[in-house]
């Protein structure tokens, strides 16, 4: 098949909204959303802001199967309010979450799946946002213990702030071409250190420091796949498969702390030094 | 003259004085093992290292050595209990300005080193160690999320300097399009928007809020006091379950109750 | 912001419900809800105040000439024109099955 031919074939997953992307994801058929948008369990705080809410808070929550195993999926809006997590959203990812290790200890074995398309804490929400944020971070790591919580970074959005938090506590991450992953978004960056430290307008050097192709090349994810629905469908349901990770990424102190010590930090880093120190051979 | 707290030093120092430190930690991390009464407690803080070899997390921030050294602090203090009944209390002592914002940051995953920090915490309220937060200075963002956020119960000191939140004002302001006046005004309608601790406490994320006299030197009554708080919150944490379900329940956040009501309803 | 009512005749209600669109900068989320019938209203809540007279207008020339199905609607905007609002309207028409 030619290059262009392939492009054809494919159909993209960045482009699906929350709703379409959970319900890609899912086995046909079984897609069962929870409090959906006509619950209308809408944000309490952005009206009172002169700020327009969304029905469903820019959060999905849908129970389902993925190769006949039971997950729930928890999608992010990236269109509304930049998939910024509220009291809401974010309650509706982390009481998911619960549910689902509470699944666990009575036997179903419920898995997760997140997609992240997200600026981190919604700041109109500040504090509730960043204390639900804690919370889905407490319910990964339950989930974790007994099945994979698999985190999806497609982009346009990417995910950052307490977010990539949530995603760095993930089984296993999966990335495409299109996303970008960092604690701190670029001008917050630029502001607070200067623009010899982070030029925020140089779109090419904030990809090749946060950009999905490069943490992949570090190893800071998993997966790195096509903007395809059935690219990312089949990468989703073969990690669900593989089973919990031998050790979680976030749990692997020691080997970081190692890697760190060999860091010259006299002089600035580039990309091909981080590749090499995380994924290079070590003495 | 310096540029960064030293609160969290003076708490650790205080509250750690007769406990031996734990080694082998980067030196913006302070860990000590001792007791509150019969209880066993690791204390562990974040402090300024003006020499940090990250020039961007001097200053108390929480960058990549803090967060995986934190990890590191949290899960020895998990093996050395693995066999335990009585499993050591942790003590975060949190006074953090922010999580460490740099290039060399981003490149090398200071996401990846926060979730190393809140993977060891919520790992060790699982295992039923107590997890406890002080607050006696800012709790910041993604910093306060790394170095407390996963605790059972969380104390703060009653203090214009203790704050929560997920942005500085000024950082705020300007990504929610908005002068700091317009945000300080909105702050005090918007509970969840505001700085102060009594409006963080209404919200129900704390377990107690504490006055003390001198909270920049604290006095050996204020060392008692907090103390005796911390003890009792120990004990709460030992009777109540390991998750965060304490948490919940207070009007002005009556939306993450209700949702996860429904949830379950559906579920 | 401001929240605006609207009402129109209507014919009988349609079976199903729909949501379509997403409140994302030039846009706008349209539920659609089957309603009392002989009766359309909707709901909208815009980020653009002082706009009740384009909406009216908008709706009034949508529904000329057509009776529309009697259902409940609500509006999320986000500054969408006029063009994307009819988009979603007929994409939203179409879903809850009515012709």
């Amino acid at each position: 098949m030619t290059d262009n031919a392939h492009l054809l074939k494919q159909h993209s997953f960045v482009e699906l909204g929350a709703r379409q992307r959970a319900r890609a994801l899912l086995d046909a058929g079984s897609f069962r959303e929870l409090i959906d948008p006509f619950a209308r369990m809408t944000s309490p705080w952005l009206p009172k802001q002169g700020v327009v809410p969304q029905a469903d808070d820019g959060v999905v929550i849908a129970k389902g199967s993925i190769g006949g195993k039971p997950v729930v999926v928890c999608a992010i809006e990236g269109n509304f309010q930049g998939g910024s997590m509220g009291e809401v959203g974010g309650a509706k990812m982390a009481g998911a979450l619960e549910l689902a290790a509470e699944d666990n200890r009575k036997g179903i074995p419920t898995a997760a799946v997140l997609l992240l398309e997200t600026g981190g804490v919604r700041l109109q929400e500040a504090n509730l946002g960043l204390a639900a944020i804690a919370e889905i971070h407490a319910a990964i790591v339950d989930l974790r213990r007994y099945q994979p919580v698999i985190g999806v970074v497609a982009g346009s959005v990417g995910c950052f702030g307490g977010m990539s938090i949530a995603a760095g506590l993930c089984s296993y991450l999966v990335v495409t071409q299109e996303a970008r992953l960092g604690l701190n978004g670029p001008q917050v960056i630029e502001q607070e250190a200067g623009i010899e430290e982070y030029d925020s307008r140089d779109r090419p050097f904030i990809w090749s420091i946060t950009g999905g192709e490069q943490r992949y090349a570090s190893g800071l994810v998993d997966a790195f796949v096509a903007d395809d629905v059935a690219a990312v469908q089949q990468h989703v349901e073969h990690l669900l498969h593989k089973g919990k990770p031998e050790q979680e990424r976030s749990s692997q102190y020691a080997l970081f702390l190692q890697r760190l010590g060999q860091v010259d930090t006299t002089t600035q880093i580039d990309p091909a030094a981080v590749r090499s120190l995380y994924q290079g051979e070590q003495p | 003259m310096s540029s960064y707290s030293t609160r969290g030093l003076k708490w650790f120092n205080a509250l750690a004085a007769n406990a031996v430190e734990v080694t082998g930690l980067p030196t913006s991390v302070k860990a000590a093992d001792g007791t509150m009464g019969d209880q066993p407690a690791r204390f562990l803080a974040v402090v300024a290292d003006p020499d940090n070899r990250f020039p961007r997390a001097r200053n108390g921030e929480v960058g990549l050595l803090e967060g995986w050294g934190l990890a590191h602090a949290v899960d020895t203090a998990i093996e050395l209990d693995r066999q335990s009944e009585n499993k050591r209390a942790l003590i975060a002592i949190i006074d953090v300005p922010s999580q460490a914002y740099g290039r060399r940051e981003e490149a090398l995953g200071i996401h990846q080193a926060l979730a190393g920090a809140v993977d060891a915490y919520a790992r060790a309220r699982l295992a039923g160690h107590p997890v406890i937060g002080l607050l006696v200075g800012k709790a910041m963002s993604g910093a306060f999320l790394a170095h407390g956020y996963q605790a059972n119960r969380l104390i703060a000191l009653r203090d214009p300097g203790v704050m929560v939140h997920a942005m500085g004002k000024a950082s705020a302001a300007r990504v929610t399009l908005r002068s700091v006046e317009e945000l300080e005004k909105l702050a005090a309608s918007i509970p969840p928007m505001a700085y102060d601790i009594d409006s963080y406490a209404g919200l129900g994320l704390l377990w107690e809020t504490l006055s003390v006299s001198q909270i920049e030197e604290p006095s050996a009554a204020d060392i008692r006091a907090v103390q005796e708080c911390l003890t009792a919150a120990v004990k709460d944490a030992q009777a109540g379950g390991n998750d965060l379900s304490s948490r919940l329940g207070a009007p002005n956040r009556s939306a993450s109750s209700k949702v996860r009501e429904l949830l379950r309803a559906q579920w | 912001m401001e929240t605006l009512s609207f009402e129109f005749p209507a014919g009988q209600p349609p079976l199903g419900r729909a949501l379509v669109g997403c409140v994302g900068s030039g846009d706008l989320e349209v539920m659609l809800e089957p309603g009392l019938p002989g009766k359309l209203t909707i709901q909208v809540v815009t980020s653009v105040n002082g706009s009740s007279a384009r909406w009216q207008h908008l709706f009034e020339r949508m529904f000329d000439g057509q009776m529309p199905p009697a259902m409940s609607i609500d509006i999320h905007d986000f500054g969408a024109t006029p063009g994307v609002v009819r988009l979603r309207l007929e994409q939203g028409f179409e879903e809850i099955g009515h012709d």
